[in-house]
């Protein structure tokens, strides 16, 4: 009982925390564009504003659209991703799923927003959606296989250098933080994977150069050529609260630190605080790898065409994991 | 249409682009307004792809017998409150080409226009004028609201 309580008030709290802080992020992220282009750039409140005009808009119903899939298609997407948010450590909050699923459940979940976004895309009834949805499914298989070479490579090492501990979950990245496990040969394996998790990051949010799902230019807002109004917001607080996601992932896995172990030393604060400065150190975190993977790129960058998308994941991005995988096997197993 | 819903609008203004006919001359300068010179996005403007998303309707040039089902048909797909802001002196009067034969006539012949921007272009300036202004149309709907 008290665990249910704990489940509900957890994800309620960290549902309204994902949205506001996903959308402070999209406002950093713009004004830090605009400055990139010597702009002055929109107040950092102007993602709210946006939701805000949205949510009060006509909610447009296309007459050739399945209405159940496509009103449902948005809520899929916000809640997964919400979902995804359990089961990752914020700051020293351990997860509050975090006893029941590991990575492989986020691995599986972090595809549940994309496959709504599909789905939504093709029960629009136009064609531009339909494009929008084959584009966003190229793009899914395209950047699955780094993804999942990252994070299996990585429970491998551990289930050799610590046999019997649980490799994939993540309070085993909190306990040994991956770059400390290696020597510098094996560091520079886990530093391609983490470029390789930054390009994910950046295709998984569909943003410039990887955006070819919803390129405005070309097939007109793509997969959300049809929606408006309050299914449009839910799609756009979906954004908002993926960036918070994939960065947390990220952090989970690469960087783990918090700043209570190194300044209680010098510091007393009460307990609850220390949780309040883990936090901020996250959020921090977060915003410094939404600027790197997101923000950077897609000010700096065109987009590219499909092909070259899939053949940057599967054959650029495929050699460079194989690299680094090598490199890590040779280091785990003492070779070098 | 309630007081709230129109006081949202007014500081993120969506933009969709037509081109009912125009000889591109106005769009170069809506393009121009949007550069990185003069910052449309300051005022939360923001171009977008597609009319289901779009607040402000910027329609440039008179109307071709060709534009005039698919101006009327973009017009219904935009969801209410919009603003239709007309363009250019094309789209104002039908400019120098008010005779021609394959016109139907200036842009308020077709859909309702609550913005005009004269101009043979109008300078960018002019744009984001009346598109930042838009809210005056927002808020005589706010007033009309505010009866009900």
């Amino acid at each position: 009982m008290i665990n249910l309580i704990y489940g509900i008030a957890g994800t309620f709290v960290l549902g309204v925390f994902a949205i506001l802080f996903g959308l402070s992020v999209k406002g950093i992220d713009r004004k830090i564009s605009a400055r990139m282009q010597w702009r002055i750039g929109p107040p950092l409140r102007q993602p709210f504003r946006d939701v805000r005009k949205l949510l009060l808009k006509d909610n447009v119903l296309p007459d050739n659209a399945v209405p159940w899939i496509y009103n449902a298609a948005p809520i899929i997407c916000l809640a997964s991703l919400i979902t995804i948010l359990l089961f990752i450590p914020i700051g020293s909050i351990p997860a509050v799923l975090g006893s029941s699923g590991d990575i492989i459940v986020v691995l599986y979940l972090l595809i549940v927003p994309s496959i709504a976004i599909i789905v939504g895309g093709f029960s629009s009834g136009s064609p531009f959606a339909s494009v929008g949805a084959q584009r966003e499914m190229v793009l899914l298989i395209s950047y699955e296989l780094p993804l999942s070479m990252i994070i299996f490579t990585f429970a491998w090492a551990y289930s050799v250098l610590y046999p019997g501990i649980p490799a994939l979950s993540f309070s085993t990245f909190e306990k040994y933080p991956i770059w400390n496990q290696f020597s510098p040969i094996g560091m520079f394996g886990v530093g391609i994977f983490l470029i390789i998790a930054l390009l994910v990051t950046t295709a998984e949010m569909a943003k410039i150069p990887f955006d070819i799902p919803e390129a405005e230019t070309e097939i007109a807002e793509g997969v959300f050529v049809e929606y408006s109004g309050r299914n449009f917001a839910l799609f756009y607080l979906a954004d908002a609260v993926k960036i918070v996601v994939l960065s947390a992932i990220i952090i989970a896995i690469f960087f783990p630190y918090n700043l209570s172990p190194w300044l209680s030393a010098y510091i007393t604060l009460p307990h609850w605080l220390w949780y309040v400065v883990d936090v901020l150190f996250f959020m921090l975190k977060v915003v410094v790898l939404s600027i790197i993977a997101v923000t950077f790129l897609r000010t700096a960058l065109a987009r590219l065409k499909v092909d070259q998308i899939v053949r940057i994941y599967w054959f650029h991005l495929f050699i460079a994991g194989v690299a680094a995988m090598i490199l890590i096997a040779l280091d785990t197993m003492g070779v070098l | 249409m309630c007081a709230k819903l129109t006081k949202a609008l007014d500081k993120s203004l969506w933009v969709f682009h037509v081109n009912s006919g125009s000889c591109n001359g106005c769009d170069i300068e809506i393009l121009a307004a949007l550069t990185p010179r003069y910052d449309a996005e300051r005022f939360g403007v923001h171009l977008v792809g597609t009319p289901r998303h779009a607040d402000v309707l910027l329609v440039t040039g008179p109307v071709t017998r060709d534009m005039e089902e698919k101006l009327k048909r973009i017009y219904e797909m935009t969801p209410d409150p919009k603003v239709v802001i007309a363009v250019g002196t094309c789209g104002v009067s039908g400019g120098v080409f008010h005779e021609s034969y394959n016109l139907v006539g200036p842009i308020d012949r077709v859909i309702p226009v609550d913005i005009y921007v004269p101009g043979c272009p109008p300078r960018p300036e002019a744009i984001i004028d009346a598109v930042v202004k838009a809210w005056l149309k927002l808020e005589r709907l706010r007033g009309e609201g505010g009866e009900q």
